[in-house]
């Protein structure tokens, strides 16, 4: 595990590389004498209509639901790819069946067409 | 049993002085980290200067010219002007996200530096698993522009940030399944058993030969997780404005450029390790580091010139990017998803398929 010592140094050191430019300029950069139209959120110069945090477009979630389906894939095809001349041809052809089964999930999502835009 | 107390006070000593071995121990692996922490942001830097001045020379301008010689200073100028900006939080918004959501940004990129090898025994971390690391800490990344997007409570912010998130978790799939196939090919994960068994043929061992459908696939991905000019849709200045960046000011918004800067040196930096044989000189029958391992002066040298053909590689590739910026018109969004999920991803994963038949064949 020693191997993993800098890294969690790095862990400790890598918040305190962005941290401290965010705290740098409290002392000099304080806030002015502020005005409600100041603070506002932009929107070309007008006051903002409604609320930001409405309803968005629900292909969005359809890509996030398609990339955790296939993300756990990938991740799960390294501790197979590794070993690959360990394990033999049993290793390599039951994970063929684990990737032909996703395949066919894939086709069926492309034929109903969740990934289409409009 | 009696201990008599010399016998102690050696005991005592003893693991005062193992305790102050410890304590060095993390001193000396201090050391390395500062000076990759140094090298990077110095490395940020170069790129924004070389990005400004090769802009300036496509576009037939003269480029920053006035801080410094040939302008190096200008980016450093434009951050201090940038630490000393006032610090707006927009009145509607969510503060605690709105002040995260940069620091994440840069936090999960910057972490992804300690598995880079950038020469025989230059690396901060030899993991066994260092391309998963960055695969697992880069995919932080996107949540740090959602909750910047969120936290504006601005239309155009949100929308940014939403599109960040679904162009990087789209591309994530692809790049990954390029790096399971480079893993596959040199058996192992760790990023320095991926540079040394590239290492036997000198220039005819890259990857780059073996696998030349990956390197390109890897090549768009990686633009497209950096978010470069063809695929900048979250921050499409026509459309949204600026993207998940609307409501910064200050630092703060200095801080996504150092994200996006620092995250093109790291793509560029993988592509060297993973395709182009890293820091190996690569030149064939020139046997480089027996050659260096004579005595220590020799050895110095030698690291010196593997950083630096390192570098050599890498700035090759951010010039093609900077190029790639000038070059290309950018992409709708109905296009680049389509590109991601219909044509980067199928090809990967038939990459993946080839590689791993002609594994199988060649044992």
């Amino acid at each position: 595990m020693s191997e993993f010592a800098p890294i969690c140094i790095y862990l400790v050191i890598s918040p305190l590389v962005s941290l401290i430019p965010l705290g740098l300029p409290f002392p000099f950069a304080s806030n002015s004498a502020t005005y409600p139209e100041k603070l506002s959120a932009y929107e070309c110069g007008f006051d903002p209509s409604g609320d930001a945090r409405s309803r968005f477009d629900i292909r969005f979630y359809l890509v996030s639901i398609l990339f955790i389906i296939l993300d756990p894939e990938v991740t799960f095809s390294f501790p197979w790819a590794v070993p690959l001349n360990k394990i033999d041809l049993f290793g390599s052809w039951s994970m063929m069946a684990f990737l032909l089964i996703l395949t066919i999930g894939f086709l069926y999502e492309w034929k109903r067409g969740a990934s289409d835009r409009e | 049993m009696i201990i008599d107390t010399s016998q102690v006070q050696d005991i005592n000593s003893f693991s005062r002085l193992e305790f102050l071995k410890e304590f060095y121990g993390i001193l000396w692996v201090l050391v390395p980290i500062l000076t990759t922490v140094l090298g990077i942001t110095i490395g940020v830097l170069v790129i924004v200067w070389l990005e400004r001045e090769i802009s300036a020379g496509i576009q037939q301008r003269i480029g920053p010219e006035y801080a410094g010689p040939l302008g190096v200073l200008q980016a450093l100028a434009d951050g201090t002007k940038l630490l000393f900006k006032e610090n707006l939080l927009p009145s509607r918004g969510d503060t605690r996200l709105f002040s995260m959501g940069p620091s994440i940004a840069v936090i999960s990129i910057l972490l992804s530096y300690s598995v880079i090898p950038f020469g025989y025994r230059l690396v901060l971390a030899d993991l066994p698993i260092g391309v998963f690391l960055w695969i697992a800490i880069s995919s932080v990344a996107p949540i740090g522009l959602l909750m910047s997007g969120y936290g504006s409570n601005n239309k155009y912010s949100f929308l940014g940030g939403l599109r960040a998130a679904a162009q990087s978790i789209s591309y994530e799939i692809p790049l990954t399944l390029c790096v399971l196939s480079i893993s596959l090919l040199s058996n192992s994960s760790s990023t320095v058993d991926i540079v040394e068994a590239q290492s036997k043929y000198g220039f005819w061992g890259w990857n780059l030969w073996r696998q030349p459908i990956g390197f390109v696939i890897f090549l768009i991905s990686s633009l497209a997780e950096c978010e470069r000019l063809p695929f900048d849709l979250p921050e499409a200045e026509e459309e949204l404005v600026a993207g998940y960046q609307t409501e910064y000011s200050g630092i703060k918004f200095g801080l996504f450029y150092v994200a996006s800067y620092l995250n093109l040196l790291v793509s560029s930096l993988f592509v060297t390790v993973l395709y182009l044989g890293g820091w190996d000189i690569s030149i064939p029958y020139i046997l480089g580091y027996e050659l260096f391992e004579i005595n220590k002066v020799y050895e110095v040298f030698g690291m010196t010139i593997s950083i630096f053909i390192t570098l050599a590689k890498t700035y090759l590739f951010l010039f093609i990017s900077i190029a790639t910026r000038w070059t290309l018109p950018r992409l709708r969004i109905d296009q680049l998803l389509n590109l991601g999920w219909k044509f980067l991803l199928p090809i990967s994963l038939g990459n993946l398929l080839l590689t791993t038949s002609f594994q199988l064949f060649s044992l």
